[in-house]
């Protein structure tokens, strides 16, 4: 029964005094509905920021590094291990680009139950040629779908279909940079040619942009067939293998295992990009403070109006105590105001976010990184909803919890006697 | 013969700013359908008395009956039960919710008792309204009727969970004697017709002198 009562009573005291009731859950609408922007906008821009890098690169990246043999022929001999050993000028050992053995480490990794996908890539350099002038060309060799599947390259495509390259092993996709510089659209042949000076016909199927113009302007794609052929070497030449794991943060663990198991460098997208961890968590903690901020000040707004409602009250409260209405009574008549005043600014907050978000990821957001970018990110996710109504009402309740607890200790015998 | 309302030796202090004896060894009784009368001059202490009475006030010594039952020692949450079911209050000032109606001010004490529904607690509002017969300004906001009428209300207020007593802090204090008189009138009638208990302070002597017993106390004790 006590409830229904109760609330009447806050219900009536708050619709009594319509502009300050307002004014208070105004306050919890703008810190909430600034909370709900903050991080849909935020979080929609990190993603964007992180997809930039964190999509395309591969979790882990397996390669044979040129690099000096990690003990020198001089160690090894017994004759000098008294000796000091000082050897000048070392050079990296000669070593196969080829992963050895390729086509069984693939198959072994498509059988690992954390393995999303595998990818081979044939790495070759190059030459653009157009006419007498060169310029230098790194062109992958790729399985075209699975780059599309794995790696999202048709986000960055901006003319022409991907998917073209599949079908034809004399096709390549030029980067939009060196598109420019040699004057070829879409359709057009291009002369490539390998280090050692045979040239090679190819059809341009699509332009890609990464956003990056520098990898714009020597960056192309072709079949794995195409640049084995390139590089004169037969199907089992492989320069890297791509591994896409369900598990981002499993890769320094895979990493490890792989470079033991098969003796080969394998480079893991956190340490090809630690900087765009950091980055999006300085991101999120400066939204998270300011949201807080915001709240913080709604809540002393709330503590405010309370605390006067309550000198105001001080008759109501001694009445109601007289007439038999407990100290625990009072003070739910008092925070269940809070905790209205919360919920209707809150909700109103949600919507106030959702619909400012909803406008900012319709402003048109033109960027030379994501072609196919049109309009501002934003990121839907209800949770950021959940977590601003709670923020709303446990906040509101700390802000009417001291003014309800003085309310409830209020003497009923002062009033009425200092009359 | 059970006493509506029984006090024993009761003391009180008040501690700030310094000690100060206020009540010296009161002990007195009121009967059912008694109507008692509270006299003295200003600081002698009689509405310290009546909160104490009234259990609003529980930093006392003594003890403290009402129908027999004792009272000391009980939790504020006890006492607000026995309050709300057990006494009714009319003060000098009016003391109505002003955001409220009339109907919803007499109505609030048996919402918080809990024992009726909200449409039979609505007629018995309505017919103490009647009874006071103020049932025309029912669904006025309190703060748009007159002091007269406000005094009323409090007074139907106090009779909404049928009480074993009422208790006045001159009650007609602020009234002119038209309804003054008014206001004795309902008293009257209330212990003789529905044997409640009644026990108001009071300055004013003609008030006094019609009730069925007047306590008069000086400088903390009764003296007659």
């Amino acid at each position: 029964m006590k409830l229904g009562v109760i609330l009447s009573i806050s219900k009536t005291h708050l619709l009594s005094r319509k502009k300050q009731t307002a004014v208070a859950a105004l306050g919890v609408t703008f810190g909430i509905g600034a909370y709900v922007i903050m991080m849909s906008f935020m979080t929609g821009l990190n993603g964007l920021l992180d997809g930039l890098v964190l999509n395309r690169t591969p979790h882990v990246r397996l390669y044979n590094e040129m690099e000096p043999s990690a003990v020198q022929p001089v160690e090894k001999s017994a004759e000098f291990n008294e000796h000091k050993q000082l050897v000048r000028s070392v050079k990296p050992k000669q070593s196969q680009e080829r992963i050895h053995n390729a086509l069984a480490i693939i198959a072994f990794l498509k059988k690992q139950k954390n393995v999303r996908g595998v990818t081979p890539v044939v790495r070759s350099q190059g030459f653009y040629l157009a006419g007498s002038t060169r310029l230098g060309a790194s062109l992958q060799g790729v399985d075209v779908m699975k780059e599309v599947e794995f790696y999202n390259l048709d986000d960055y495509i901006v003319q022409g279909k991907a998917e073209d390259l599949a079908t034809n092993d004399n096709a390549i996709i030029l980067g939009k940079g060196a598109a420019d510089l040699l004057s070829i659209s879409v359709g057009d042949i291009v002369q490539v040619s390998n280090p050692t000076g045979d040239i090679f016909p190819l059809k341009v199927v699509a332009f890609y942009q990464s956003g990056l113009a520098d990898i714009d302007k020597v960056q192309s794609y072709v079949n794995i067939k195409t640049a084995q052929r390139l590089r004169g070497e037969s199907v089992h030449f492989i320069t890297d293998i791509n591994v896409k794991l369900n598990r981002m943060e499993d890769a320094p663990e895979v990493a490890k295992d792989l470079e033991k198991l098969f003796d080969i460098k394998a480079v893991t997208v956190q340490e090809a990009n630690a900087q765009f961890e950091t980055g999006s968590f300085i991101r999120n903690l400066i939204s998270y403070a300011v949201s807080v901020t915001l709240l913080i000040v709604a809540g002393f707004g709330i503590y405010n109006i309370l605390n006067m409602l309550i000198y105001e009250k001080m008759n109501d409260i001694a009445i109601l105590k007289a007439t038999g209405f407990s100290g625990k009574d009072v003070r739910m008549i008092f925070l269940s105001q809070a905790i209205l005043i919360g919920l209707l600014g809150g909700l109103l907050g949600l919507l106030l976010g959702y619909g400012v978000s909803l406008l900012i990821s319709h402003v048109p957001f033109d960027t030379e990184a994501l072609p196919t970018i049109k309009t501002y990110p934003i990121n839907f996710d209800p949770m950021f909803y959940i977590i601003g109504i709670v923020f709303a009402l446990i906040s509101t309740f700390l802000a009417g919890y001291l003014p309800s607890r003085k309310a409830q200790n209020i003497d009923p015998v002062e009033i009425i006697r200092g009359q | 013969m059970s006493k509506a309302l029984e006090a024993k030796n009761i003391n009180k202090y008040f501690r700030k700013p310094t000690e100060f004896h206020v009540l010296k060894d009161i002990s007195f009784g009121i009967d059912h359908g008694e109507f008692v009368s509270i006299m003295g001059k200003s600081g002698c202490g009689k509405s310290t008395l009546l909160y104490i009475l009234s259990t609003m006030d529980t930093d006392y010594e003594g003890e403290l009956y009402i129908n027999d039952e004792l009272l000391t020692n009980k939790t504020p949450d006890e006492l607000s039960m026995i309050r709300n079911e057990k006494i009714g209050f009319v003060f000098q000032f009016h003391y109505l919710l002003s955001e409220f109606t009339v109907l919803e001010n007499v109505m609030l004490p048996a919402k918080k008792l809990g024992k009726k529904s909200h449409e039979e607690i609505e007629h018995d509002a309505m017919s103490k309204l009647k009874l006071l017969g103020i049932e025309d300004q029912a669904l006025k906001l309190s703060s748009r009727i007159s002091g007269g009428q406000k005094q009323r209300v409090a007074i139907a207020r106090a009779l909404i969970n049928n009480p074993m007593i009422i208790m006045g802090d001159e009650p007609t204090g602020n009234l002119d004697s038209k309804n003054a008189e008014n206001v004795f009138d309902i008293f009257k009638s209330l212990t003789e017709d529905q044997g409640l208990s009644l026990l108001v302070v009071t300055h004013d002597n003609d008030f006094a002198e019609r009730t069925d017993r007047i306590i008069t106390m000086g400088d903390g004790r009764i003296i007659s």
